[in-house]
């Protein structure tokens, strides 16, 4: 579903110099596939999430979702593929706070090209437990239920892939498995394959399959080996 | 949800900078829509006053703008007078002979034609006498004819009309010669009534009146001209009145002769003593002419050395074209900036917005929204307010002409209603000054255009 071929990415330093954060020769995921990606802070992971996205251009490399070459096109398409097929969670829920519960998961429908009924939206609130906080603003509802908002908005246009960017970091322990519960559950229903960024191993251990960047990225082993010379 | 909806909301949540800005632009057009209708309505009065009825006023040789503000708008001071006589050159030979029969007095060749009578025909000559007051209201000697025969309104077909009581007459078996009629203003200020007795002064200082009274008999309806505002004597009774008498003057020098203004003996009110033919003057006559023929009248009488003929509505659209409408365009061009200074506050607050919403713009990004949707957003959101301004504020702007009517109609008789469109600038300025509002809202629009989504984020 998600092929990835020689992904490289790199930064202009300060200096002049170009730092490079991704060098990934290959990463595959299949359809309905949950994947963990592990690393370490500063390693590239939002990076990646965001080439994969297309909010960010590759310096070159090859990235097909279901066999279309992303890479290839304009931002304009990027960002129309993105909405149509991919979600987006953030680690900071990054709900609108001028648009109730059910405005949010309707405004991640507003730019796709195949246009979802709106009955999904409460569709999906339901699904995620707030069938009663619909009308909320984001400022009257709980860390734990924005995130839930978040990942109702992330699911509204049935996305192939979930590119989830720790979704759980600002959320209390007993929120966090609700939460990760509720993406897996969904995406499962859904086909929705899943790439989560956590540094949690607890939620790692919830998923079959976790990938380390540091293993995926040979840029880490470049830079290490340079910082050891 | 669609971009309108997107863009309401993101407005409706900030509330008051929305409501500030939309008042701002609501204000500048408020302005500009007002100074157009007061403009309107000035000059919609100008062309009003400027449509008296008649074509020429024939007065002293002088000023004509003097002669015009002193004879149709009762301003500035009274010029000097002419001869009656020569107001009788303006009368056919058996008006001028009637007249002299009913007068008396001495007059030259009383039974020949007078020599402007061929270039009235079918219109009219009608004498006035100005120079007194009654309280701070000009007070006009005048023939029952300035209300038999002249008009008013728009088109000039409207008859004067009495809201109550009559026209005076020119002996009544009651009063005399010593009756009045008095425009409605005059009537509503100095709380007059028929059977109310007026008395007329210099206008001095001292504020001396003459002993004589006149009876008021008539009250105008509102006309909407300076009419309104003027007090109607008897000219008759307006010559007896104490120092109305002019006095002989030498030929060569045009010198008074000491003890030559001496007034008619008369036994009562009633008397039907007049004053003389020779002891007679006039302050303006306002003459009507058939067709073109005024033209070659006025250049008739202008070649005279004793009087001089204007023609009000010239020197009306002068004045309009020299004062009111640079005037106008200078009130127009400081509410105009006044209009571009809320465009400018749009861009301010939109502008300012952007640095709180980048955020959100990102997140919009994130969720696949390209730069052009974020862009008419940012626009339909100054579009929203630039028109809910400039509506709010065009609607301001035309309710305070029909809600200031009661202020205003009585004196310009001007109705202004919601819709009536006054200037026929207003439907160009208006949209354009919104569209100033909306091309305020293009910076912002840029600058969400270039927000970065990984630094916002």
């Amino acid at each position: 579903m998600l092929e990835i071929r020689n992904l490289k990415k790199s930064y202009a330093e300060p200096s002049g110099n170009r730092l490079l954060i991704l060098d990934i020769p290959q990463l595959d995921i299949g359809e309905g596939e949950q994947v963990v990606l592990r690393g370490e802070s500063g390693g590239g992971k939002t990076t990646l999430l965001h080439i994969i996205s297309g909010i960010v251009a590759a310096d070159s490399g090859s990235i097909k979702l279901d066999g279309t070459e992303l890479t290839k096109f304009s931002e304009p398409t990027r960002d129309r593929i993105r909405a149509d097929k991919m979600g987006y969670v953030f680690q900071t829920f990054n709900l609108l706070p001028a648009f109730t519960a059910l405005e949010n998961v309707r405004l991640g429908m507003t730019f796709a090209k195949k246009k979802m009924n709106a009955a999904r939206a409460k569709e999906l609130l339901t699904k995620v437990g707030l069938s009663d906080r619909m009308h909320y603003l984001p400022s009257q509802l709980s860390v734990g239920q924005q995130q839930r908002v978040a990942v109702a908005r992330a699911l509204a246009n049935k996305p192939r892939l979930l590119l989830a960017d720790e979704p759980t970091a600002n959320v209390d322990p007993s929120n966090q498995k609700r939460i990760i519960d509720l993406i897996q559950d969904v995406c499962r229903e859904e086909s929705v394959a899943i790439l989560l960024v956590t540094h949690s191993d607890e939620i790692a251990n919830r998923f079959e399959r976790v990938e380390k960047l540091e293993r995926i990225n040979h840029a880490f082993a470049q830079r290490t080996a340079a910082s050891d010379l | 949800m669609n971009l309108l909806s997107i863009a309401v909301r993101n407005l409706t949540y900030r509330k008051l900078p929305t409501a500030l800005t939309m008042l701002s632009m609501a204000l500048g057009v408020a302005l500009v829509v007002l100074v157009l209708s007061i403009s309107g309505i000035i000059e919609k009065t100008f062309e009003r006053t400027g449509n008296v009825g008649y074509n020429l006023i024939v007065g002293a040789k002088g000023s004509d703008v003097q002669l015009t503000f002193n004879t149709v708008f009762f301003l500035s001071q009274p010029v000097e007078n002419i001869k009656y006589s020569y107001y009788m050159e303006f009368m056919a030979g058996d008006e001028r002979q009637k007249d002299f029969e009913r007068i008396g007095g001495i007059l030259e060749e009383p039974e020949r034609r007078g020599a402007y009578s061929s270039s009235i025909q079918g219109g009219f000559a009608i004498p006035m006498c100005m120079g007194d007051y009654i309280d701070v209201f000009r007070c006009i000697g005048t023939t029952p004819d300035y209300f038999n025969r002249l008009k008013h309104g728009d088109n000039n077909d409207r008859d004067y009309k009495f809201a109550k009581g009559r026209n005076f007459v020119d002996y009544s078996d009651d009063n005399g010669f010593f009756e009045a009629v008095v425009g409605s203003q005059v009537a509503a200020e100095m709380k007059l009534t028929l059977d109310s007795e007026i008395f007329a002064s210099h206008g001095s200082s001292d504020g001396a009146q003459h002993n004589q009274a006149f009876k008021i008999v008539g009250i105008l309806e509102s006309t909407g001209t300076p009419n309104d505002r003027g007090a109607f004597i008897n000219i008759e009774g307006f010559y007896l009145l104490e120092g109305h008498v002019a006095p002989d003057r030498n030929d060569v020098t045009g010198k008074e002769v000491k003890g030559s203004a001496v007034a008619p003996v008369r036994d009562s009110k009633l008397s039907k003593v007049r004053l003389p033919i020779d002891k007679r003057e006039v302050t303006a006559v306002l003459v009507k002419t058939e067709g073109m023929k005024g033209i070659g009248l006025q250049r008739q009488v202008n070649k005279s050395t004793s009087a001089q003929a204007v023609s009000p509505i010239s020197v009306i659209s002068g004045l309009l074209e020299q004062f009111v409408k640079p005037i106008k365009w200078a009130l127009l061009a400081i509410t105009s900036l006044v209009c571009i200074v809320s465009a400018i506050s749009i861009l301010v607050g939109i502008y300012n917005s952007m640095n709180e919403r980048r955020r959100d713009i990102a997140v919009m990004r994130a969720l696949g929204a390209s730069r052009d949707h974020i862009t008419a957003i940012i626009l339909v959101e100054s579009v929203l307010i630039a028109v809910g301004g400039g509506v709010l504020g065009w609607i301001a702007g035309h309710a305070v002409g029909p809600l200031s009517n009661t202020w205003t109609e009585p004196s310009t008789g001007v109705r202004v209603d919601f819709f009536s469109i006054n200037s026929m600038m207003e439907p160009f300025i208006v949209p354009g000054l919104i569209l100033i509002g909306i091309l305020a809202g293009v910076i912002p629009a840029l600058s969400a255009y270039r927000t970065s989504v990984v630094k916002s984020l």
